[in-house]
């Protein structure tokens, strides 16, 4: 158990907060999955991290996208079909099955940093295994 | 054998008797035979005076070119009927004879000339037929001066054109005031201001003696009172005599003074004759507008089926109009003739404002109103009449200024369901109603089925008035506000941005707005700020207010790469420049294809290629082509006069000229242009959003066609420009579409829905009613000004650079997430996304 929370509070560093663009996305690579960071200066939650591929395209845009609000809830929508994701935990707005992963993401000493979620990932295949 | 149904007359009448003829399914029992004077086919003579704006007699013909040739019906032109033989029921012409079992007269009227000595001359001429107005034209261009005999309305619709025409326009009239059938003393005391004050003289109480030569023009007009006017032509307008000379002859009763006299089902003396429109008199009365004409072409068509339950029991002679863009409405009662009627005015003659409420003797119901200077009062005021309603408790407050700038409405609520809204095609609000069970949910659909709002216009805003209100009840929520970040309309908001200089979002949703905004009011706040502020795309406060496209100035496909379209102004191309975007499409490994705009579209590019790609097209002289935009996207144009033996201008050169005067302008939808050397139009310019075809004298100038989804042929808008007046023409017309269209709405569109339609953008345009035309201009002129390629702008700036990354933590794409297979020798995203996948 010790081991397993190590590995899940992995934080690897991606840029610097310049890099950020706000209201706008930046697209990272993250053990060769790639991920959408999103900068809501004025938002509450600042910073958001999803997928970086549309489902619907299968293509990588999703950080292209325009960053929507309705009703106090903030959503990207994707460049290619234009359907919407919620921000906070990536379900498309247009259909209930189609959900995108997000990721943990963080400013820390001046860098944008994203949780190793390949870690994550393990750390759920051994919990199945051991409800098995 | 079927039966005979001969009508004798092509006018706006006959025409619509023919129709509704069609509708009824008669032409199973009889065969249609139509006999016209005119050598053309029924066109709309309420707005013929367009015809000197659009010498193309075809945008003014009624009905589409198929219906003529329906099976069962015959239309024979330039073959006016000399006799009608009732013994053997049959019509003679010159050509031949026609026998028919019923037989309709639709001979309309003709112009009364005053019988002055004189009148016969060369260059005394009438305003009634497409003929007549060439002959104006004709006689136009070699004078300088114009008379117009006669100051009702058609009078002073003629002056009018001859001020277009570029005469110096005189109007004689015989009573003491302008309009005298229309109008009291003070309305037309106040009209004869306005006028004149727009350059056309007018001289009332003048009887003019006789018509001689003229010393230093063709004419001299000699009135009674001694004085003489000289002039180089004399448009007769003194009024309509009905067309009665037929059923004279044929000893066909006529009213007292002339007309064809008809009962309530429009049936002359002779009961297998009918009569209809402006050459028959019901109660001793003619009736001198296109809607009463309808009602009477209806009204034979259901007794001829033998219904007969429509009958015709007068109609209402309001009218309204724009004269030499002064409004005038005259409405019912505008004389107070009732016995004992009471009336309100109301009067500025500053602004050269007259109002005027005829109500009846208990006060409860409106009679009658003339207005002068401002129709906004019409249609409510109209309303009131034609269905009695109660007025409220203090009428006066119906023509009263009102500090907002509205006219008062009678809200559409009000209306019972019988009230006509459109009185040419006889269009209920429950017809209007019916025709939305049915589906119709815009004004498109209900002038499409219900005809409203297709004859004379006039009722095209309350038309709209009833569908939104309509719509709303149905709890269909008619909000006309952006998104809800946003509770006004684009124009609303782009007035706002213009007025109070607002730069950014955030400044706009700040002050006028609320919430985070969305995909809607961003993309659309973000081409208002470029069409008036034209600030690099990539300035930070810009970014966040675009998808991908606006941003990396590429076209996303399907797989996530981009394509790159360099601009190609006119499809002109050196050899030279072909080979480098060949060279950059080689070397990036791009698939190449020259697309429907006279262009090369570069497919396959990642994001961090395309500053690359940029960089190579910049050096080699090639500028951003604005695919992504919504923005001017091609002018498309034949080779014209340069090699074509029919060319007759240099198509190519004007072609350039535009592309490169307006690229990079932002609009709420994409526009194209094309221009082409001729007639033969190989250019297409007549589906583009502007359209240029050269003539012998100049440019034609065609505004708001479309390709795409759903064609749209391009209006005539104006003819034989030089280059300059063209240049300011679609400087105006392109900014006021910018200043007022729905976003992501293209021209098509916005012309369908822009009230007044094409004679309303001509007047905001070509005469600049509303004053803008100066400012739009030099709006345009600023945009023209601030022009950068975007691209050149971007690769300059690192800190812009900085963004065509595909990954802010890797230097490389990943070229395995986009497939690709070979296909003819060239690069294309492996087909792996089913349909279904798709959707
Ligand atoms: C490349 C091209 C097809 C081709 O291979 O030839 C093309 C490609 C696209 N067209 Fe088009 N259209 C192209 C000529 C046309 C034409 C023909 C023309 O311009 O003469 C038309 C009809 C004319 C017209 O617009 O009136 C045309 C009518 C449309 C429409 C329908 C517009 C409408 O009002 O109905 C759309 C959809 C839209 O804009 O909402 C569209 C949209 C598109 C989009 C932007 C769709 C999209 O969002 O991906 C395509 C992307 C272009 C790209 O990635 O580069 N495209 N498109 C042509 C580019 C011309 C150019 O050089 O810029
Ligand atoms: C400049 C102008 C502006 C107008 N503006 C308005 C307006 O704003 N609103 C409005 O309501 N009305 C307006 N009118 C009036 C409107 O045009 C007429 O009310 C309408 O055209 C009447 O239709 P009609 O078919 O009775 O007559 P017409 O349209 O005149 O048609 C009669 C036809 O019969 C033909 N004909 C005559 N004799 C014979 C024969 N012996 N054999 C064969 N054919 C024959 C004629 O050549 C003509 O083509 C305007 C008219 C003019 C001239
Ligand atoms: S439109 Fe006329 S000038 Fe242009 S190519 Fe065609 S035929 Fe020649
Ligand atoms: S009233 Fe003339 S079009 Fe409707």
């Amino acid at each position: 158990m010790n081991s397993m929370t190590t590995l899940t509070s992995q934080w690897l560093p991606i840029c610097t907060v310049d890099n950020l663009i706000p209201n706008s996305g930046i697209v990272a690579l993250l053990n060769g999955e790639s991920v959408a960071i999103f900068w809501l200066p004025h938002a509450e939650t600042k910073l958001y991290a999803l997928s970086h591929l549309d489902p619907f395209s299968g293509a990588e845009v999703i950080g292209h996208g325009l960053i929507c609000e309705s009703k106090g809830r903030w959503s990207v929508a994707s460049p290619v079909y234009k359907q919407h994701f919620d921000l906070e935990t990536g379900q498309c707005l247009e259909s209930d099955e189609i959900k995108l992963t997000c990721y943990p993401v963080r400013i820390h000493n001046n860098w944008v940093e994203l949780q190793n979620t390949q870690a994550k990932s393990q750390l759920a295949h051994i919990q199945s295994k051991d409800t098995l | 054998m079927k039966k005979q149904c001969v009508v004798i007359g092509n006018g706006m009448v006959g025409h619509h008797f023919a129709e509704k003829f069609l509708e009824s399914s008669m032409l199973n029992e009889y065969d249609l035979i139509i006999l016209g004077a005119e050598s053309c086919r029924a066109y709309d003579r309420v707005h013929l005076s367009e015809y000197f704006d659009n010498a193309d007699p075809k945008h003014l013909q009624l009905g589409d070119e198929q219906f003529y040739s329906e099976q069962g019906i015959t239309l024979r032109l330039a073959e006016p009927v000399t006799h009608i033989d009732r013994d053997h029921q049959r019509v003679i012409t010159e050509q031949g004879e026609y026998p028919y079992d019923k037989l309709v007269i639709a001979t309309g009227s003709y112009p009364f000339v005053p019988p002055i000595p004189g009148r016969d001359q060369a260059h005394c001429l009438v305003y009634r037929t497409l003929d007549d107005l060439d002959a104006i034209q004709a006689s136009a261009n070699e004078g300088k001066v114009g008379v117009v005999v006669g100051g009702g309305l058609l009078g002073l619709e003629a002056a009018h054109a001859l001020t277009k025409l570029g005469l110096d326009a005189h109007v004689v009239e015989f009573a003491p005031r302008l309009m005298p059938v229309q109008l009291d003393a003070q309305a037309g005391h106040q009209l004869k201001r306005k006028i004149e004050a727009l350059g056309v003289k007018v001289h009332t109480d003048k009887a003019t003696k006789a018509i001689v030569q003229g010393d230093q023009h063709r004419l001299k007009m000699c009135f009674a009172d001694e004085t003489s006017l000289e002039t180089d032509l004399i448009v007769f307008s003194a009024g309509i005599r009905p067309q009665d000379r037929l059923a004279a002859s044929a000893g066909l009763a006529l009213g007292e003074k002339g007309g064809i006299l008809v009962d309530n089902h429009c049936r002359t003396s002779d009961p297998s004759i009918y009569a209809i429109g402006e050459c028959a008199v019901w109660n001793h009365q003619q009736f001198g507008l296109v809607a009463p004409g309808y009602t009477m072409a209806r009204v034979a068509v259901s007794h001829l089926t033998g219904d007969g339950e429509v009958t015709f029991t007068g109609a209402d002679m309001s009218t309204k109009l724009k004269l030499l863009g002064v409004d005038v409405g005259s409405i019912g009662d505008a004389h107070a003739v009732t016995p004992d009627s009471l009336t309100y005015q109301y009067s500025d003659e500053l602004l050269g404002i007259y109002r005027k409420l005829v109500i009846s003797p208990d006060g409860k119901y409106l009679l009658g109103a003339i207005l002068i200077g401002d129709n906004s009062y019409y249609d409510t005021l109209l309303q009131y009449t034609l269905n009695a309603i109660e007025l409220p408790e203090y009428p006066e407050t119906l023509i009263l200024p009102v500090t907002s700038q509205t006219a008062p409405t009678l809200g559409v609520s009000a209306l019972p369901l019988e009230a006509t809204i459109c009185s040419c095609h006889n269009v209920s609000k429950g017809d209007i109603c019916e025709a939305m069970n049915d589906g119709a949910v815009s004004l498109s659909d209900l002038k499409a089925t219900t005809k409203a709002a297709t004859g004379c216009g006039g009722c095209s805003t309350m038309v709209k008035n009833v569908l939104e209100y309509e719509l709303e009840k149905r709890g269909i929520h008619v909000d006309k506000s952006l998104c809800e970040h946003f509770n006004y309309t684009r124009q609303e908001l782009f007035h706002l941005i213009k007025v109070e200089e607002i730069k950014t979002f955030d400044q706009l949703i700040e002050r006028h707005g609320q919430g985070g905004g969305c995909d809607i009011c961003k993309p659309a706040t973000a081409s208002m700020l470029a069409s008036i502020w034209n600030e690099h795309v990539h300035e930070p406060a810009l970014v966040g207010l675009q998808d991908t496209n606006d941003t990396f100035m590429a076209n996303m496909q399907k797989n996530g790469t981009y394509s790159v379209v360099p601009r190609i102004p006119g499809g002109e191309i050196t050899p030279s420049m072909l080979i480098s975007i060949g060279e950059v499409g080689k070397k990036y490994n791009l698939y190449t294809k020259i697309t429907g705009g006279q262009r090369i579209d570069l497919f396959g590019a990642t994001l961090d290629e395309l500053p690359l790609i940029w960089e190579e097209l910049i050096a080699a002289g090639f500028e951003t082509g604005h695919a992504y935009g919504k923005s001017l996207r091609t002018v498309k144009s034949c080779i014209g006069d340069t090699w074509c033996r029919y060319g007759v201008q240099d198509s190519m050169s004007m072609a350039i000229k535009l592309e490169n005067r307006y690229k990079g302008l932002r609009t709420p939808h994409k526009v194209k242009m094309a221009v082409s050397g001729c007639t033969r139009e190989c250019a297409e310019a007549q589906s583009k959003d502007i359209g240029v075809i050269a003539t012998e004298k100049g440019w034609n100038l065609y505004v708001c066609g479309n390709g795409g989804m759903k064609p749209r042929h391009a209006d005539l808008f104006a003819t034989d420009l030089d280059d300059e007046t063209l240049v300011k023409y679609i400087d105006r017309v392109l900014m006021f579409y910018v200043y007022t269209a729905d976003r992501l709405q293209r021209t098509s569109v916005w012309m369908e829905n822009l009230q007044g339609g094409l004679r309303y953008l001509r007047e905001v345009v070509i005469e600049d009613s509303l004053g803008l035309g100066e400012e739009l201009e030099s709006r345009m002129q600023s945009v023209v000004d601030s022009y950068q390629c975007e691209w050149k702008t971007a690769l300059e700036d690192p800190s812009k650079r900085k963004r065509f990354r595909s990954y802010v933590n890797a230097s490389q794409p990943r070229r395995a997430t986009i497939e690709l297979i070979e296909e003819r020798g060239q690069m294309i995203p492996a087909r792996n996304i089913t349909e279904e996948e798709l959707a």
